[in-house]
């Protein structure tokens, strides 16, 4: 234990592990609604909006958790960017990623206790945290109370651009949970940083 | 309690939209008509008492009373009184015998009409003998049940706007199944209460304000435009994806005769719903979906080609 640091604190796993398993639940059932089919059900389309409904609300509530805790914890210092060489940062994770981790090179930026992300782990998070996730949620929400939406915007019906909107939203989450995923299994072996957000020791 | 008052605001809210739609138009009003307007058309009326030797004032009977802007706003505006009516009721008291006298049907004007046959008259009588009302009720409900006499006017095949009609259509069912005093002039029994009875549907609000009753009571035929064979409640539609799926039943009763026009537009499935509604699992976009599948893809693919190269070059 005496190489490692103390990471993630408890509120952080917690909510990581409730998020993401909410998180799966809402793309499985948002998918079967989207290709919702007479001849082949995965989930009956009634349990799919029950499940989809219940799931984004404790989702929500979650997310709100979030950012408080965020807001009046250290973590949220690991969020913030520094004022100058944030590009280049960005660049030399990328060219990490995509070619020294071929031969073997060691992170440019090491996990520390000052320092928890890497630049490209970051800028991902607060997108996702800061803008994809408000979107998906104020649109999900506006779903959920459609007479509160305009009838029309644009020309469509409300409920129908809200929706293209959380759809987009919700697919580039997806995406991004996918390539998340994959890159917690880079780490000291594949599958330490899995390990380190159960234990919250790195 | 909470859960009626909701459909009265509904119907009222209904009604009112409709009341601003009619827009009362030109034609002559026979003044044949204006005589029992003068009774007919507002809460009081006045008649000369010949016992007392003087004119009277009484309230009219609010079930016998006909809104003359409906009533010169509908199917049969061009109509007198007395075309359905006994020449009887020109004279007042009306003659007692005039309340037994047997009215005419649809059928005995528009059978074999050739001016109104493509609404296929003998289909949609057919289809209404085997309804459930008809077969369990079959002196008491008639047409005139739901098409009112006084104020019937087509919608779903004129009107363009699909709102006006499905609250049109659907205020013709609850005028009955929220109303238990009509409700009783064919049953004795309580109505059911249709939202209790719909509690399995979510969104309820909006499922009524978004289709009509009638698309999950009747089986939707191709000869006739509004399908009329009510089917027992164990025959309705319960199933999400009949009407959430891209073979969505709303386009063949609903949206039947946009159906044609607008199949898809901009990639999205069965588009004419668009205008109005949006159906989730109908309304999806074949483009983004595509488009979603080979980014899902090509992210997978580079994962994986990613995790080959590191595994090969450690
Ligand atoms: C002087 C007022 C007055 C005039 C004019 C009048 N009615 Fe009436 N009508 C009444 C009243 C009052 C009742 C309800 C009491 C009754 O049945 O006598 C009634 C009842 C009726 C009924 C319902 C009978 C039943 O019990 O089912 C019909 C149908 C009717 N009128 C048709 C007409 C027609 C058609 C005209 C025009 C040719 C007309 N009335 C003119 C006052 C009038
Ligand atoms: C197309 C045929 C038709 C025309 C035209 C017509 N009525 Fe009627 N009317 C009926 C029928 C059918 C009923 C019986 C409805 C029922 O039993 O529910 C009726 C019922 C009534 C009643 C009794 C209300 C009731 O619910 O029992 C009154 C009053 C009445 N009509 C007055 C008039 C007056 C006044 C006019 C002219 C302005 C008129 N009607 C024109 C077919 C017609
Ligand atoms: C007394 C005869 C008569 C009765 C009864 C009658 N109709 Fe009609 N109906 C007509 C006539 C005649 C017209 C054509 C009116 C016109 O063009 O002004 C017409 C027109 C219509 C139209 C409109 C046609 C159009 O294209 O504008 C509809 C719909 C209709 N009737 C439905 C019904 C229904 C439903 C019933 C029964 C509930 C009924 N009618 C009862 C004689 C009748
Ligand atoms: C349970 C209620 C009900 C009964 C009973 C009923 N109808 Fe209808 N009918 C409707 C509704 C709802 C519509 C749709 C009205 C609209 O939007 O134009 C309709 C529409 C129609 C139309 C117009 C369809 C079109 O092509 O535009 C005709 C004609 C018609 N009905 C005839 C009849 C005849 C004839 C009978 C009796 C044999 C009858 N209806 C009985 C509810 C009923
Ligand atoms: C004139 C009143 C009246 C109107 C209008 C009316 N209904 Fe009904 N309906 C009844 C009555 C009464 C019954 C009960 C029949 C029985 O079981 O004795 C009934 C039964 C039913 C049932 C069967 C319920 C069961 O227990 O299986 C359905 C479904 C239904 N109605 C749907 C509709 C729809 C849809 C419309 C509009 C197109 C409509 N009704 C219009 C009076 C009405
Ligand atoms: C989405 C489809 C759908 C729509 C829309 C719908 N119904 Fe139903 N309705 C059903 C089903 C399914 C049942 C049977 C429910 C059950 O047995 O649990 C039912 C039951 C009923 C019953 C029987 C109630 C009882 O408890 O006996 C009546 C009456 C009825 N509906 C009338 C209406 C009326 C009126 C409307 C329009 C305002 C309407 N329905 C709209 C699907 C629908
Ligand atoms: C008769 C066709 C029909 C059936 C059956 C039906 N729906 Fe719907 N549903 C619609 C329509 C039309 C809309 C669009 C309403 C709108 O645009 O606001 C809708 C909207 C919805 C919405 C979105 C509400 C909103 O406005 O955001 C949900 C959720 C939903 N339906 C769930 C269900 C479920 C669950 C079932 C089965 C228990 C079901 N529906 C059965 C026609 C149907
Ligand atoms: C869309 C859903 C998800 C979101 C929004 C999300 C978001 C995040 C965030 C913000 C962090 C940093 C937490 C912090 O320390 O402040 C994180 C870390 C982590 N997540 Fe997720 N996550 C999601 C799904 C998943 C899933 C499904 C898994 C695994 C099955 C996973 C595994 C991990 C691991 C191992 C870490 C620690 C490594 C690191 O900090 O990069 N996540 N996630």
């Amino acid at each position: 234990m005496k190489d490692q640091i103390y990471l993630y604190p408890v509120w952080v796993r917690l909510w990581h592990l409730f998020n993401a398993l909410l998180f799966l639940a809402l793309i499985i059932t948002g998918l079967c609604l989207q290709y919702a089919n007479i001849n082949y059900t995965l989930i009956p389309f009634n349990y799919s909006v029950s499940i989809h409904n219940i799931s984004g609300i404790v989702l929500s509530v979650a997310f709100v958790f979030f950012l408080f805790a965020n807001h009046f914890t250290p973590n949220g210092n690991y969020y913030r960017f520094p004022k100058h060489g944030v590009f280049a940062g960005l660049i030399k994770q990328f060219r990490h990623y995509s070619y020294g981790i071929f031969k073997g090179e060691e992170c440019p930026f090491p996990v520390s206790v000052e320092r928890k992300f890497n630049p490209l782990q970051k800028i991902s998070y607060v997108i996702i945290m800061y803008i994809l996730m408000p979107i998906i949620i104020a649109t999900g929400l506006g779903l959920f109370f459609p007479d509160f939406l305009p009838p029309t915007i644009f020309g469509a019906s409300g409920i129908h651009f809200i929706d293209l909107i959380h759809i987009i939203t919700g697919f580039a989450l997806s995406i991004f949970m996918l390539v998340h995923i994959y890159f917690c299994t880079i780490g000291k072996t594949p599958l330490s940083n899995f390990k380190s957000m159960i234990t919250g020791w790195h | 309690m909470k859960k009626l008052s909701l459909i009265y605001l509904l119907v009222f809210f209904g009604t009112l939209l409709l009341a601003q739609e009619t827009a009362p138009e030109e034609i002559e009003h026979s003044p044949e008509n204006s005589a029992c307007f003068s009774c007919h058309g507002s809460t009081i009326y006045s008649y000369y008492n010949d016992i007392l030797g003087r004119n009277v004032t009484k309230r009219m009977n609010p079930y016998f009373l006909i809104d003359s802007v409906l009533y010169y706003n509908q199917n049969h505006k061009s109509f007198v009184c007395t075309d359905c009516h006994s020449y009887e009721c020109k004279d007042f008291p009306h003659n007692s015998e005039m309340r037994m006298e047997p009215m005419p049907t649809c059928l005995d004007c528009h059978e074999g009409d050739d001016a109104t046959a493509r609404y296929n008259f003998e289909k949609i009588d057919q289809e209404f003998q085997e309804s459930v009302h008809s077969t369990k009720h079959s002196d008491e409900f008639t047409c005139w049940m739901c098409h009112n006499p006084h104020s019937y006017k087509i919608n779903a095949r004129t009107n363009e706007n699909i709102k006006e009609t499905i609250v049109y259509d659907n205020n013709i069912c609850l005028s009955c199944h929220a109303d238990i005093n009509k409700y009783q002039l064919i049953s004795p029994k309580k109505n059911p209460n249709v939202i209790e009875s719909h509690d399995w549907l979510p969104n309820q609000i909006s499922h009524f304000a978004h289709v009509r009753c009638i698309e999950c009571h009747t089986a939707s035929s191709d000869n006739v435009m509004v399908a009329h064979q009510v089917q027992t409640k164990d025959k309705a539609v319960k199933k999400c994806v009949e009407c959430h799926s891209q073979n969505s039943m709303l386009m063949a009763s609903l949206y039947k005769y946009r159906a044609k026009e607008t199949r898809s537009q901009y990639g999205f499935l069965n588009a004419s719903i668009l205008r109005d509604a949006y159906v989730i699992g109908a309304n999806r976009n074949i483009y983004l979906n595509v488009i979603s599948g080979v980014i899902a893809g090509l992210v997978i693919l580079l994962i994986i080609i990613h995790a080959i190269l590191r595994m090969l070059l450690k």
